[in-house]
């Protein structure tokens, strides 16, 4: 099993943060795993992706060159990377930002209204983590303690309060 | 046992040093290091230790200088033009024979380049880092665990052979998060710093840190002297990692991040039935030479990977003495290799042998 992910979107839309859950996810399922976010010019000019790796093997580079799980937050990111995704990809689209059809017929993409869901559900700023449980549902990554698990790890224990938000929104997106 | 986390390589290293008391740290920002002087910022005053924002890289490498000659561990962070600025204060601390943990979180160059990973300071790191006829050991982890575990390697050795060793990385191992388990290892017996300037009490001679000698007889002693001491540490701290060697006919050879593509480039010329392997120098100063000019006599040829112009391919034919091709493959700049580019590379070599 290896997924090679690439989650990309703005700055603030908590990219690399779906991203090191993601990598939690895949470390606490005994996996090995690597996280490498974008840190060039252009995350202060407003995009940002991280690379996410999830291997039964050891993992080589943590660059993913052609992803075959892309969640994509803006046109930018979708424009950028669409055309990347390795054949058969799985590809999660967040409609809200991103109004344009799928490119590519050869990679299966989801489309998913994530940012309005979040502000319909009370859960303004996790459009990211509807589309991480989304990818949870598709693939069927974990469990749902799993993903509490890594949710325990992920968010820094100041913000221990937004645990339940944050599986909320997991289970939003994993249920549409 | 430790717990396993993620995290990022910069803050793991910076972990590790704290872990094996280093409590000086002075520091400058630089992308893509930034993450070691912010974690040191919050943490050393946990543990009463020191954390400094120089004025400058030069301020910093010099105040590392002062610590270490009163028998402090310090260590100093920066990227490819900030460590470049530390060569007077490099080579002032090999004159002194004193200890240093030096880190580099290269980035592409020269000038300001850019802010990309890069491993075009290979030549600075490892023919000195400054003027004079001086080493510094050089550490190229390849893994955040790496990240955490040389960082101990690093301060033993500094205190070991009482120079400088110099943490080679780069963008891609700083930035990068991996499970990491940060165990800390059994302190190596190390020789009391009966030199170092701590203040007499009345009760001994003085302790002298300098470097100047108006005698060239004398610095030209002291100067024999220190390349004794690398003789010993060429002969026993070389590391490396061999991968599918052991019926190898292409040798690929990479350290640091490049040699994670590396092997990603091995396993598929495997896929496709060509027995490639690779070495993966740990140390690049000393330089592996032994397990290389042994691999010499089995495969044939060899492929060097760096994110560089192509410097180590220089430490490679020598350690070989040119008994076998050497091809080069990488990107520079700040760009980085594509297992698929090194495959191409390797199955080239591999219809030339």
């Amino acid at each position: 099993m290896e997924y090679n992910m690439v989650v990309a979107g703005f700055g603030g839309q908590g990219v690399l943060f779906a991203g090191k859950f993601l990598t939690y996810v895949g470390m606490l399922g005994g996996r090995n795993v690597s996280w490498l976010p974008s840190y060039g010019p252009e995350m202060r000019g407003g995009t940002a992706n991280c690379s996410v790796i999830i291997s039964d093997r050891p993992v080589g580079s943590p660059i993913v060159l052609k992803p075959d799980v892309l969640i994509a937050m803006n046109l930018p990111s979708y424009d950028k990377f669409e055309p990347l995704a390795a054949p058969g990809a799985l590809v999660l689209v967040d409609t809200s930002r991103i109004t344009r059809e799928a490119a590519r017929g050869d990679v299966t993409t989801f489309m998913l209204p994530a940012a309005r869901m979040a502000e319909e559900n009370g859960l303004n700023g996790l459009a990211n983590m509807i589309l991480a449980g989304m990818l949870i549902g598709k693939t069927g990554l974990c469990t749902d303690e799993e993903a509490r698990q890594a949710l325990i790890k992920t968010i820094p224990p100041r913000k221990a309060e937004l645990l339940e938000k944050n599986m909320t929104a997991i289970m939003l997106g994993k249920n549409a | 046992m430790a717990e396993t986390i993620l995290m990022k390589g910069n803050e793991a290293m910076a972990e590790a040093a704290v872990m094996a008391g280093c409590r000086h740290f002075f520091g400058y920002p630089i992308t893509p290091q930034n993450e070691v002087a912010a974690y040191m910022s919050r943490r050393m005053p946990q543990v009463d230790g020191v954390y400094l924002q120089a004025e400058s890289e030069i301020a910093a490498i010099n105040m590392v200088l002062g610590a270490s000659a009163a028998g402090a561990r310090a260590m100093t962070s920066s990227s490819s033009p900030g460590v470049a600025l530390k060569s007077e204060g490099l080579s002032y601390l090999a004159g002194c024979d004193l200890p240093a943990v030096v880190v580099n979180i290269q980035r592409g160059g020269p000038g300001l380049g850019s802010i990309q990973p890069s491993q075009a300071d290979y030549f600075m790191a490892t023919r000195g880092g400054g003027h004079g006829d001086f080493h510094m050991i050089v550490l190229a982890p390849n893994s955040v665990q790496e990240m955490f575990d040389c960082a101990f390697t690093a301060f033993d050795l500094a205190d070991k052979y009482r120079m400088t060793v110099n943490i080679l990385a780069d963008g891609v191992l700083g930035q990068m998060m991996e499970p990491v388990v940060m165990n800390s290892p059994k302190m190596a017996e190390l020789p009391a710093k009966d030199w170092a300037v701590t203040g007499t009490g009345g009760k001994r001679k003085s302790n002298i840190v300098n470097s100047l000698y108006l005698k060239p007889e004398a610095l030209e002693q002291t100067n024999i002297e220190r390349y004794k001491r690398y003789a010993v540490i060429e002969k026993e701290e070389a590391r490396s990692e061999s991968y599918l060697m052991d019926d190898a006919e292409i040798c690929v050879t990479a350290y640091g991040a490049s040699s994670r593509v590396a092997r990603n480039a091995v396993d598929m010329a495997r896929e496709k039935g060509v027995k490639a392997g690779l070495i993966r120098p740990i140390t690049v100063w000393p330089f592996p030479k032994g397990v290389f000019l042994e691999a010499a006599g089995r495969v044939n040829s060899f492929v060097c990977v760096e994110m560089s112009m192509g410097q180590m391919i220089e430490d490679v034919e020598l350690a070989i003495r040119c008994k076998k091709p050497v091809a080069f493959c990488g990107r520079t700049g700040g760009m980085i290799p594509d297992p698929e580019q090194v495959l191409a590379a390797i199955m080239k070599d591999g219809r030339l042998s």
